[in-house]
């Protein structure tokens, strides 16, 4: 078995291994054809999906400074993450199939969708709002991205789910949390760092509330993921959890205790969550691949559920 | 997670007058050779270029070692050091006739079993493939087979790891992704698939799925009245979490032995859940913003 190489302190901790069965160890399913474009969309689109919500609200409060920084980072996520994934198709020149159907049973369908109508929204409103140019028409946008946003920085947790590759697929229910987390942390730490300190404090009190929200989701999901979980602790996966979980609870705290008080605290805080947020989606992506490629992590949840109905 | 069951798709849908029974695929590997025939009528036929340079895998004949985006038919081959059935052979009489010729008489426990199996993709009734596709590029034909449309497939790879099976893979050198047709252009032509042709055997049976369902059960049954109880039927019926498969297998077995998920679900059977727990964490963001921007300027 190849996933023999855990380290030692960990190993009696678990369950030991059930016995099972394989073609010469080789894998049950394929990898994912992803490259690394995937999990960094992840992260600008999940930046862009919750600033622009965090623009509506910040205008709605009055706070215009918080609305201009949040509306630049949801263009500038939009801007980023589009081409990061139009790159990683095997046939870039073809993106606009995506857009031949609406496909409800296709969360990448939908993604794209979303993407289309916002993409255009986000950079328009930012453009309005910073040249000043057909305001009436830039705040409309900035309400449609702003609506559309949580649907952007969540549905990319539907998407990794809704594959056959088991540690995804099994936390279906917490990785659109997982994601959404993320995306608050990485939006309130980039609005932070674009605004002056009197105007920052619903930034950096989302970034806060997005680290809580990402920590308790990832924890929640690693527990009932159980025995499958542990992709998590090994490899690559295992490193950028690790580190991902450090730079966002010390980013969450620097940020929530010094935060207010010291300008370099807050930016320092958001530094290390932005790094979080990012490290966290690198982690779920590369546990993705490693649960592939083991065919134990396909064949012992099957065998279980075969045995559970035969009883 | 647990399952949301969807209603099966009628197939020959959008065909109206069209619409043809659905073919399938019944390998019965109890009479696989292991010749790879079928590997080599399939890559013939559909131009499927090759590997890479050949290799020696180190497990038994199989050189192809998985089906993807360049090998669409695969013949697995399993040693398992237990004894090969043979039911007719009088051992004591064959000792006997042994020690008179000065030979090695065949023992009891000596041995080897040598399983080979075709496999192939298996045009699910569910199929994630075609589920997950955003294109469109996946559709089902007029047979209720499941093919890529390679003037519309953009390679975004979705099908990759949705196919419970490793499937459909993405042609690195091409950009897009590529798997069985069950020789579409041969079926509309009234042909039947390359692979089944060329199988010397039998092994693979081409047909209408509900005459080939009758057929394996018989054969099974025949296995076991002649003492081969480990024979069984794959993915023969609709129960189970693929819906049905236009492909399916007689094994010697358990699946996960020949590389086959044992219990394999198409992933959309979850999606409402997925979505239902996507809405809610679309509500976090919502609340958390909300709740931000209330606490205050500073």
């Amino acid at each position: 078995m190849s996933s023999n190489n855990g380290r030692r302190r960990r190993r009696d901790m678990m369950v030991p291994e059930a016995e099972f069965r394989s073609y010469y160890g080789r894998p049950v399913i394929k990898e994912p054809a992803w490259t690394l474009e995937i999990p960094w969309y992840f992260f600008a689109g999940g930046l862009a999906g919750a600033a622009a919500p965090l623009a509506v609200a910040a205008r709605m409060s009055g706070n215009e400074r918080l609305a201009r920084s949040a509306v630049t980072v949801a263009a500038a996520g939009i801007a980023v993450g589009t081409p990061l994934l139009v790159s990683d198709l095997g046939r870039p020149e073809r993106f606009h199939h995506m857009l031949r159907m609406f496909k409800p049973t296709s969360p990448m369908s939908m993604g794209s969708w979303v993407l289309a109508a916002m993409g255009p929204a986000a950079v328009g409103a930012a453009v309005s709002d910073r040249l000043g140019i057909l305001p009436g028409l830039g705040r409309a946008a900035e309400v449609v991205s702003g609506l559309l946003g949580p649907v952007l920085c969540t549905y990319t947790g539907v998407l990794v789910a809704n594959t056959a590759v088991p540690v995804w697929h099994e936390a279906g229910r917490e990785l659109p949390l997982v994601f959404a987390g993320s995306a608050l942390a990485s939006a309130g730490a980039a609005s932070t760092v674009l605004t002056p300190a009197a105007d920052a404090g619903p930034a950096r009190r989302l970034a806060v509330v997005g680290a809580l929200v990402e920590l308790g989701a990832a924890a929640t999901m690693e527990r009932r993921l159980g025995e499958l979980a542990e992709p998590y602790h090994q490899g690559p996966a295992g490193r950028y959890a690790r580190l991902a979980r450090g730079c966002t609870v010390l980013g969450a705290a620097t940020m929530a205790v010094a935060g207010t008080r010291r300008r370099w605290a807050a930016m320092a805080g958001s530094g290390l969550l932005l790094a979080g947020s990012a490290l966290e989606r690198l982690a779920v992506y590369k546990a993705g691949f490693q649960s592939a490629r083991d065919p134990k992590y396909v064949v012992k949840p099957q065998r279980a559920r075969i045995e559970a109905a035969n009883r | 997670m647990t399952q949301t069951d969807l209603p099966t798709p009628t197939f020959g849908g959008g065909y109206d007058g069209e619409a043809r029974p659905r073919m399938g695929f019944f390998t019965d590997t109890s009479i696989c050779i292991g010749c790879k025939a079928c590997e080599v009528a399939c890559k013939e036929w559909n131009l499927v270029p090759e590997r890479g340079p050949l290799e020696l895998s180190g497990t038994s004949y199989d050189n192809t070692m998985a089906l993807g985006a360049n090998t669409w038919r695969h013949v697995a081959f399993i040693e398992q050091a237990r004894p090969v059935q043979v039911p007719d052979v009088d051992l004591a009489a064959a000792a006997a006739a042994a020690a008179g010729a000065g030979t090695t008489a065949p023992q009891a426990r000596e041995g080897m079993r040598w399983l080979m199996s075709s496999d192939v993709c298996k045009h699910c009734t569910s199929a994630a493939c075609l589920e997950v596709c955003p294109t469109g590029a996946l559709f089902r034909t007029e047979f209720g087979t499941v093919v890529v449309q390679q003037d519309i497939c953009n390679g975004c790879g979705y099908c990759v790891p949705a196919c419970p099976f490793g499937v459909i893979e993405r042609r690195e050198e091409d950009g897009r992704v590529f798997k069985c047709t069950l020789c579409y252009d041969r079926l509309k032509d009234g042909m039947e698939p390359a692979c089944a042709h060329a199988c010397p055997t039998k092994s693979i049976q081409f047909g209408e799925l509900a005459e080939l369902r009758e057929r394996a059960e018989g054969r099974v049954q025949a296995l076991h009245e002649a003492g081969f109880g480990d024979a069984r039927l794959y993915l023969e019926d609709e129960a189970n979490g693929i819906g049905g498969a236009g492909a399916f297998f007689l094994l010697l077995d358990e699946p996960e032995v020949y590389g086959l998920p044992p219990d394999p679900v198409s992933t959309t059977r979850d999606l409402p859940r997925l979505w239902k727990a996507a809405a809610v964490a679309a509500g976090v963001v919502v609340t958390a913003v909300a709740a931000a921007v209330a606490g205050g300027r500073r």
